[in-house]
């Protein structure tokens, strides 16, 4: 898919690039891809159920964004990459495909005054390396100076993800948004990260076009009128 | 290697005889050893916030025994790369590419704080390389976090979260605070209490750079201490449980603020069969800094003992 424009962020020593999808007035869309993914893997579904801006992110390592020289990344990285994009826009509801998914549940959490609402979609990259860790894992994959970076695709496969920690996240974007509903759990596949957000008070199940519905109707600190 | 220098000596210390380069996947990581090139290498791992050379009161002892003592600075930290991103397992695969420079046959590990858990995951992750492994009170054994109700952390969590993704966006171009060897002495000791002041002060010379305003630590200034995430203490030790290669952890009786405060209960149940835990009296979490004789004794009888068993076996 085209983009109409894309904006360069300075994370640290990484750039990343954030694509205006497409522009409007009101609170914007950001849109986080799957693991090994960029942000032209944007679908009409996405795209027909938001009547706002829209923007979508590269993560480090993916898309237009630099890659990490020597690997290192971990999701709380990503989660800092969203940040960025939402200090750009201002505030924004937040979808997440896969490992977007779970950064979107990350950052509401962290800035539930900014996110006004997370949808979390099934993508690559939802599962993560599992509640606790694998068999250790040394060998070195080859960086090829390309996106994804094959070192990026292996580290955020083996992202360890405990649903108590992950509960913990489902609960600030709960108690600190000042929204009935801040998470929304779309995704089909339940790995136990999402099985224990999903159970948790505060979080819908439904899918993407009636998330961004209620989402769309939550005022906010930061909600422009559109 | 550095040319801004100011030399001070410390009472048995030395520094490295060779330093040189390794790529680990495009970092560059700055190697430094001790000791006769065609000696036994063992790796030396130092800790979080430190670099290669604050061993270079320890690694001499283990040098003068007739090791090749193979140090390196970690990602970020004294003359290696400054990288884009800093965890864990990416400090291990830039371990493993030192361990690569070295030998591809197995080869005894020692390390303190991160560093001696650095060894014994890479002594359960690679038990093809490792021969031995010393872990200098570097086993993590509980929260750094205060023990709270989960609904009380929520709160302390959303402080910490936001100051970290604050930190994030306020480091590009960051520096770090110049002073002189006396300034940069002082910060070091408030984390470092127990140290002498004219240790922590040959530190600064042999770990920071002189420019015109002063000294800087050479430490990436993006680099911070704490922080949160999934990680658990208690992965570690079922890390330490998996290790066959002979094993020794030393904890320091001193708990202090760098230290993981574990006790020898926190790890009895995770020795593994070819493993003991030893405590040393009266040193703190530097142990080998405090008593450098009595910890190079303890490594030294470790290997010879690791060194007759491998025979027999």
């Amino acid at each position: 898919m085209e983009t109409a424009a894309v904006t360069t962020l300075q994370h640290n020593r990484i750039a990343l690039a954030l694509h205006e999808i497409r522009p409007g007035r009101g609170r914007p869309m950001l849109l986080l891809h799957g693991l090994g993914e960029d942000a032209s893997r944007v679908s009409r579904h996405e795209l027909d159920a938001w009547d706002g801006p829209v923007h979508a992110l590269d993560f480090t390592g993916h898309g237009a964004s630099s890659i990490a020289a020597g690997g290192g990344y971990f999701c709380e990285i990503l989660m800092a990459d969203a940040d960025l994009a939402l200090q750009h826009l201002g505030s924004a509801t937040v979808v997440g495909r896969g490992l977007g998914g779970y950064i979107a549940l990350l950052i509401a959490g962290a800035r539930p005054e900014q996110v006004r609402g997370a949808v979390i979609l099934d993508g690559p990259g939802l599962q993560g390396g599992g509640p606790a860790p694998t068999s250790l894992d040394l060998n070195r994959p080859a960086q090829t100076g390309e996106t994804p970076d094959p070192v990026a695709l292996t580290e955020l496969t083996r992202d360890i993800r405990p649903p108590d920690y992950a509960r913990t996240f489902a609960w600030q974007a709960s108690a600190l948004s000042g929204m009935d509903s801040a998470i929304a759990v779309a995704a089909v596949n339940r790995p136990p990260w999402l099985a224990e957000v999903a159970s948790q008070p505060g979080v819908v199940e439904c899918g993407l076009a009636d998330a961004l519905v209620l989402f769309s109707r939550s005022d906010g600190p930061s909600t422009e009128a559109g | 290697m550095d040319d801004n220098s100011e030399h001070r000596g410390y009472p048995g210390a030395s520094a490295p005889a060779r330093s040189r380069q390794v790529d680990a996947s495009g970092v560059r990581i700055a190697v430094h050893e001790w000791g006769a090139e065609d000696a036994p290498p063992l790796l030396l791992a130092h800790g979080g916030f430190d670099f290669a050379r604050t061993y270079d009161v320890f690694a001499p002892l283990l040098a003068d025994a007739g090791w090749r003592v193979v140090s390196w600075d970690q990602r970020g930290h004294g003359d290696s790369d400054r990288a884009a991103l800093y965890q864990w397992e990416a400090d291990m695969r830039d371990a493993v590419a030192v361990l690569d420079s070295v030998s591809s046959a197995p080869v005894p590990l020692v390390g303190h704080s991160k560093g001696g858990s650095l060894t014994t995951h890479m002594a359960a992750g690679l038990p093809h390389r490792v021969s031995a492994v010393v872990n200098i009170d570097g086993i993590p054994s509980r929260r750094a976090m205060p023990d709270v109700q989960d609904r009380d952390r929520t709160k302390l969590l959303a402080t910490d979260l936001a100051a970290w993704l604050d930190h994030r966006h306020d480091m590009v171009d960051a520096v770090r605070k110049p002073g002189t060897i006396e300034d940069l002495a002082r910060r070091r000791g408030r984390m470092n209490p127990r140290l002498p002041v004219e240790w922590l002060e040959y530190l600064v010379t042999v770990g920071a750079s002189r420019s015109d305003d002063g000294w800087r630590w050479k430490i990436d200034p993006t680099l911070r201490m704490g922080g949160f995430g999934p990680w658990r203490p208690e992965w570690s030790l079922q890390r330490l449980a998996d290790v066959s290669a002979p094993f020794l952890a030393l904890l320091g009786t001193e708990q202090e603020l760098m230290g993981f405060g574990t006790t020898l209960d926190d790890v009895r149940g995770f020795v593994p069969p070819n493993g003991r835990v030893e405590e040393v009296d009266g040193a703190g979490h530097f142990v080998h800094i405090e008593q450098p004789d009595v910890v190079a004794a303890l490594v030294l009888e470790h290997l010879a003992d690791s060194v007759a068993k491998g025979r027999v076996a």
